[in-house]
């Protein structure tokens, strides 16, 4: 077996390093997680000339070795750790031809540890649009390295890379600048100290800047006896090696890196011009909002309804084809169910992910942090929290996935905590269905109070995030870096690969990751729901056969099967009259009967699923927890649709058409049976007015979504923030719906 | 009184002077935020604030509060 070549791919962002790194490895790559950290680890294997292997890893993007971020010292722990099993062979150095000189000092730094680099100069297809020209020979010599033109757009130049790490042991290891000269005397103390070190790697370690969140170090001792500088004395020095470390590429440049400037405005000018304007500016983001709002709600019903039929109709064909039990009813009902739940949610993702990987590629997302970052600061959010709070209007995952790229923890977090008030795709079934129960039908201005209602949840929600946010701002107490600067990256034409590999990653991770909690929850709900300890459980179709036999069925259902048939009759004798069939008086009766009898075998069904989750463990708990909701109007059967919802509120109505035993998803058929519901207390139907604005205020800022706490809980790395926002935001649900019915009643 | 990036009108250039230590992060410097070279205002956000710059060929968003650690000579417009 031989040995692979271990290769890291190192680079500034957006310099199209994911992009070198798809074309390496193709589709062989494996996303995770460093471990401990949320910081994404992609690597892929990729083949080279002469049957040699390189396993790529693909770091995260950095301006330099001096780092300000959680993902920027993933990529300094690596280099200074030689015992790590990823620590490379050869580092290629991904830089974009446009910004050489920048992407040039991470080059440099890198070269002074010592580790053989290439470098990569990519959208080499830009050159001559941008008048630029290289010496590509004269930068090798110079730099003391090889280089790769590349055009990851055209693909070309990906063999000179492969060629180049092939060889990767002809590279010189020699460093290009010597770091020492910024401070000789402070240098030549450390070397008396550590005689066995490399002093460009000791600087480093010793500079380390990382307060973000507690990372496993290696650290090197420094003895007491040895006089450290201070805080601010380093910063200088750091200054000062980076004011030399550009001297050194001014003066390497300035002979092989010419740039016509009448070339190279332009487009971006223009584009520039019109996206930041501020009316133009501002419509245009608008429009793109509408549009991606569009494609959530919309577009995607679609294949969301094909889903929802297809687990429909696998469930049943489960039922059907297995023999009856409970494993059938576990795979049918429990995961079945379970990983419908989660599969539903894809085609919202997978959109939500493209709109976002288009914005991001092409590079127009910055274009939006510049335009709102003064609109979020006054409550403790950046720019870039513009994004999540967007997202979240489909689904708080990817939202609370997408703050990653705020760099200040603060803000980060702010945006986390209260991302989950906007309104999600998950409230709006809950949000329907009670609109349509408790809002009268009139309008106001030519718009109905039903929709206006559902605006004004939605407003409700957008509200609580930003009051929230900045409550938090002012009692969270988090020293972190509040700098904001923020790169403005040329317009680009997204790569469709790169956005297919994005939306699938992404999609793929949502759905193993959330999945599983979700398949769990559903998993535990249908046993509490199916199972039982009391007599009456096990019992429950021998006494619901009795007291049917003896009293009849409940009003609802007696009523119900009276219209069905009244209605069936009437259809029967249309027929007749208009000559579809001719059949004699003994086949209408005859018929009739048949019809009645299905809906009475219907109707006890219903009537014996609806038993059986009264006296379930699900119905004890509801029982148990009345008292509880009894103050916001709800009896036991909503406080379970509540209890079940905290797993995912969409639940809400599945679990209220189980209790209700309509049996059916059907919403109508729900409706109505909800309408028909009378409070034994009160006489009064059961959702009026008080009940239903409260159970509203319940959902609009309750925390039910198990798998948003799940991943604040991965994205924060503790339980502190989920459980936080657990009982902050159930509480504030809580005590506001309480309000509103007490004033209602 | 001063001038410092802050006080560059769209399109206006200027030279970075010399600054104190340290009251820049060092990412701004890294991006070539650097004494002796030249700046450009690109564009005001709408409200003002942030502000976009071209700083040695590296097009950025800081905030104003930042820019106006940042001092400068204004390079007077030339005819061309």
């Amino acid at each position: 077996m031989s040995k692979q070549i271990k290769v890291a791919l190192i680079g500034n962002p957006n310099t199209g390093k994911t992009s070198v790194f798809n074309q390496l490895t193709g589709l062989k790559q494996k996303v995770g997680n460093y471990p401990g950290i949320t910081v994404e680890k992609k690597e892929g294997i990729c083949k080279l000339p002469r049957g040699v292997k390189a396993h790529i890893l693909d770091l995260p993007g950095t301006y330099s070795l001096n780092t300000t971020s959680l993902d920027e010292s993933v990529v300094v722990e690596l280099l200074l750790n030689k015992n790590d099993k990823d620590y490379p062979d050869v580092a290629v150095v991904i830089s974009d031809v446009e910004n050489l000189k920048r992407n040039l000092l991470l080059f440099t730094q890198i070269k002074d540890l010592r580790i053989p680099v290439i470098l990569v100069i990519n959208m080499a297809d830009r050159m001559s649009r941008t008048g630029i020209s290289l010496d590509i020979s004269l930068l090798e010599e110079k730099l003391d390295t090889k280089i790769a033109l590349v055009s990851t757009r055209k693909g070309t130049g990906i063999e000179r890379i492969k060629e180049l790490i092939t060889d990767y042991k002809n590279l010189s290891i020699s460093p290009n600048i010597d770091s020492t000269v910024i401070a000789p005397e402070y240098f030549d103390k450390l070397k008396a100290t550590f005689p066995n070190e490399d002093l460009y790697k000791l600087w480093l370690v010793i500079t380390q800047d990382v307060n973000f969140m507690p990372i496993k170090r290696n650290p090197i001792s420094i003895p007491s006896s040895f006089d450290t500088k201070s805080k601010s004395e380093l910063k200088r020095l750091q200054q000062k090696e980076t004011i030399l470390r550009y001297q050194f590429i001014n003066g390497i440049l300035k002979q092989a890196y010419k740039v016509d400037l009448n070339v190279a405005k332009g487009l971006r000018a223009t584009l520039d011009k019109v996206l930041t304007h501020k009316i133009f500016g501002y419509a245009i983001f608008f429009i793109i909002l509408l549009t991606i709002f569009q494609a959530i709600y919309d577009w995607s019903s679609y294949p969301m309804d094909f889903i929802d039929e297809l687990f429909a109709s696998a469930s049943e064909w489960v039922k059907d084809s297995l023999p009856p039990g409970v494993f059938t009813n576990l795979i049918a009902e429990g995961i079945l169910a379970g990983i419908g739940g989660i599969v539903i949610f894809i085609p919202q993702i997978a959109f939500l992910f493209l709109f976002i990987a288009l914005l991001e590629e092409s590079g127009y997302m910055s274009r939006v942090v510049f335009l709102m970052d003064k609109l979020m600061r006054p409550f403790g959010l950046s720019g870039k929290s513009v994004v999540p709070l967007i997202s979240g209007t489909a689904c708080a995952i990817p939202a609370i996935m997408a703050t990653r790229t705020i760099e200040n923890w603060k803000e980060r977090l702010i945006t986390i905590l209260v991302t989950p008030f906007t309104t999600c795709s998950a409230r709006l079934p809950v949000y329907l269905i009670i609109i349509a129960l408790v809002i009268p039908e009139g309008r106001v201005f030519g718009l109905s109070y039903q929709a206006l209602t559902l605006m004004l949840l939605y407003l409700l929600g957008f509200g609580a995030a930003i009051l929230s946010a900045m409550i938090l701002n002012k009692i969270m107490n988090i020293k972190s870096k509040t700098f904001f600067v923020m790169e403005m990256p040329n317009y680009k034409l997204p790569l469709i690969k790169n956005v297919v590999y994005t939306v699938w990653e992404k999609t793929k991770s949502f759905v193993l990751g959330a999945g599983k909690i979700i398949l769990a929850i559903s998993i535990i709900l249908w046993f509490l729901g199916s199972n039982g300890f009391s007599d009456d459980f096990t019992n429950a179709e021998t006494i619901v056969k009795n007291r049917i036999e003896n009293q009849g069925y409940t009003d609802f259902h007696k009523s119900n099967i009276e219209n069905s048939l009244q209605s069936y009759s009437i259809a029967l004798k249309d027929s007749i009259d208009k000559k579809v069939y001719t059949i004699g008086q003994a086949s209408i009766i005859d018929s009739l009967r048949t019809k009645e009898t299905s809906l009475q075998k219907k109707a006890e069904n219903e009537e014996i699923a609806s038993y059986k989750l009264e006296n379930s463990y699900m119905g004890y708990m509801g029982k148990a927890i009345e008292p509880i909701v009894r103050p916001l109007g709800y009896d036991w059967k909503i406080g379970i649709a509540v209890l079940t919802s905290f797993a995912a509120r969409e639940v809400f109505v599945g679990t209220l058409a189980t209790i209700y035993s309509v049996g059916s998803d059907e919403e109508e058929t729900i409706k109505n049976r909800m309408a028909a519901e009378v409070d034994p207390k009160t006489r009064k139907p059961l959702f009026n007015m008080a009940s239903g604005i409260s159970l509203l205020l319940f959902y609009a800022f309750a925390m039910q979504c198990m798998s948003t706490l799940a991943i604040v809980k991965r994205e924060t790395n503790t339980w502190k923030w989920p459980a936080a926002q657990l009982v902050f935001m159930s509480l504030f649900a809580y005590i506001v719906a309480l309000i509103a019915y007490q004033i209602l009643k | 009184m001063t001038t410092t990036v802050a006080h560059l009108k769209r399109g206006q250039k200027g030279i970075i002077k010399e600054f104190a230590d340290g009251i820049l992060p060092i990412k701004l410097l890294e991006m070539g935020c650097l004494p002796g070279n030249e700046i450009e205002l690109v564009q005001v956000a709408p409200l003002k604030d942030p502000i976009y710059i071209n700083v040695n060929g590296t097009h950025i968003a800081i905030r104003r509060a930042m820019a106006s650690l940042i001092e400068l000579d204004i390079i007077e417009d030339s005819p061309l």
